[in-house]
């Protein structure tokens, strides 16, 4: 009972509508199995909240898809190719802030440093990138201190830098792995508006780490919810609720609503929690 | 001022001058990027360990710039393996640059007839410089800026965001090597102007200062390469002038930049 389902939203779509595919995945890090056989479809312009407590191998999985970490079996199909071949399409904000933070170098210049970054040659100053540059801010919300240098930036403006650096090649996918972390729940709501509103403007694949599902309902269209080296693909209310959950990992677990809220009870250690951090 | 001018008529000062402009823009260049990647540890111990190269190569009969140059090529090839982790490897580096230093002393003492240039190898001897030394300046430097251009956009996208621009297909490790190879490549020539014991100065000094300057990539950069033109230039006619040697005037003259820097800007 590894993974499945075959949602309704899956079953219509044709093998072109496929943004990612993953088929009986496996992953062996260390000597250790991470990820058991999880298969899933994802579709063009979805967003998928990825969901699990640490250590579900989330990031790993994320690693695998844009081929930077060996899977031992399956397929992984990233727009109808293996992985590591379309990897112009992706957008990636990485789960640890990965710029230098002595760097005194402003998040505008930032940015453009990544813009087109593949390319070979001179990165030329041109109003193209400035353009390009200007709307990537934009999109991410991060106009108002575009100009200031990295270093000073609060822990949530620098995610925002990090999310323009993420959007400005118009990628077809974004992967963002934990960008609520450390962000009051005001701030998460406007982060996640933020990455809604640029679903809704380029048409992107979103793949979502998060540890909390709540600042997600609404947004997001299918959860994928990790646990104990296997992934549960479906619609929010199939895959978080407690017959689903307490399979997964193989324990009681019940799931409550209150006030529009979801929250996730070990049954055993009667712990609760808001979605979904165990 | 008509001073200024009786030494540019002597050839020795000309060539140190043309030497040190070349040494100062790739050095400048290849600065910002050491700053931008935080490997300026990296770059000092590269610039000591090209010392056993000049040494080992009188052994070995290689004019001391081919030995410095071999030398750091392979060391710094060695520690572009390590990729973006190189930042953090202090210990492995310190290692290898004792026991290349270790070395370097063996060469010096079983080659005694050496050991009278070893201070032109520690501290530099810009107007010493022979006419056919520097075209081989000349070379080594175009190449290694032509190299930089060609891949400085993907350098600049590797050292600044190293996982996005691995998520987007870009080898880290062979670009830490291939940037390895380039330092490694200015601080030999670097060494030659103000000797391997000063390397640091002129590579990490004004690309150092520039950054504290500077909010973008291209004024960061021109600052970098106006800083070392500037000092350069002013070190080696300051030597003129006073007769006492330009390693001490361009290191001094960095340093009491960066002093401004640090007074003036607050971090
Ligand atoms: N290179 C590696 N070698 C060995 N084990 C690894 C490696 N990378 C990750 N792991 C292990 O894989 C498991 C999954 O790690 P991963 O980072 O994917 O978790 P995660 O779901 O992202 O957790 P978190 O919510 O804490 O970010 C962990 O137990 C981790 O220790
Ligand atoms: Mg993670």
């Amino acid at each position: 009972m590894n993974l499945i389902s075959p949602s309704s939203t899956t079953s219509l779509s044709q093998s072109s509508e496929r943004s990612l595919s993953l088929q009986r995945v496996s992953i062996h890090l260390g000597g250790r199995e991470i990820i058991h056989d999880v298969s899933a479809e994802i579709n063009k312009g979805e967003f998928i909240g990825i969901l699990g407590p640490n250590g579900a191998g989330k990031s790993t999985l994320m690693k695998a898809i844009l081929g930077l970490c060996p899977f031992r079996k399956g397929i992984i199909q990233f727009f109808g190719k293996p992985p590591g071949q379309a990897n112009t399409f992706i957008g990636y904000m990485p789960q640890a802030q990965s710029i230098s933070e002595q760097t005194s170098l402003s998040a505008r210049s930032l940015v453009a440093a990544v813009h087109q970054g593949e390319h070979w040659g001179i990165p030329w100053p041109s109003s193209a990138r400035q353009a390009a540059v200007h709307r990537a801010l934009e999109l991410a919300g991060a106009l108002s201190y575009a100009d200031r240098s990295f270093s000073i930036l609060s822990g949530g403006e620098k995610k925002r830098v990090m999310l323009a650096q993420a959007v400005i090649d118009e990628p077809k996918m974004l992967i963002l792995d934990e960008p609520l972390a450390s962000l009051d729940p005001k701030n998460q709501k406007h982060l996640v508006d933020c990455i809604a509103n640029i679903k809704k403007k380029t048409a992107a694949t979103i793949l979502f780490i998060a540890h909390d599902a709540n600042p997600l309902l609404g947004v997001m269209d299918r959860v994928m919810y990790m646990a104990g080296g296997k992934a549960r693909l479906g619609k929010v209310d199939e895959v978080i609720s407690s017959q689903s959950l307490s399979e997964l990992y193989g324990i009681p677990i019940h799931v409550t609503k209150s006030e529009g809220r979801l929250f996730i009870v070990n049954a055993e250690s009667n712990i609760a929690e808001a979605a979904c951090c165990h | 001022m008509t001073c200024l001018f009786t030494y540019l008529t002597y050839d020795f000062v000309r060539n140190a001058l043309f030497a040190g402009s070349i040494v100062a823009l790739l050095g400048a260049v290849i600065g910002y990027f050491v700053i931008l990647r935080n490997v300026g540890f990296a770059a000092h111990a590269l610039a000591h360990i090209g010392f056993t190269g000049a040494t080992g190569a009188a052994l070995f009969g290689l004019t001391p710039l081919s030995g410095m140059l071999l030398i750091s090529c392979i060391a710094g090839s060695l520690m572009g393996i390590s990729g973006n982790k190189l930042q953090r490897s202090e210990l492995a580096i310190g290692m290898v640059l004792s026991v290349s230093l270790g070395l370097g002393t063996l060469f010096l003492s079983l080659y005694r007839g050496y050991a009278g240039e070893t201070s032109s190898i520690l501290f530099g001897n810009i107007f010493g410089i022979a006419p056919s030394q520097l075209y081989e300046i000349f070379l080594l430097a175009a190449c290694s800026l032509g190299a930089i251009s060609i891949c400085s956009r993907r350098l600049l996208f590797a050292s600044l965001q190293p996982d996005l621009a691995a998520a987007r297909g870009i080898s880290l490790t062979l670009h830490a090597i291939l940037f390895m190879l380039l330092l490694a490549v200015s601080v030999t020539l670097a060494s030659q102007v103000v000797g391997t014991l000063l390397v640091f100065t002129l590579i990490v000094g004004p690309a150092g200062i520039a950054m504290r300057l500077t909010r973008s990539f291209w004024t960061g950069i021109l600052c970098s390469i106006f800083l070392g033109l500037i000092t350069v230039w002013s070190g080696i006619l300051l030597a003129c002038a006073t007769n006492w040697p330009p390693s001490f005037w361009i290191s001094s003259i960095l340093f009491f930049l960066y002093l401004c820097t640090s007074i003036f800007l607050k971090p």
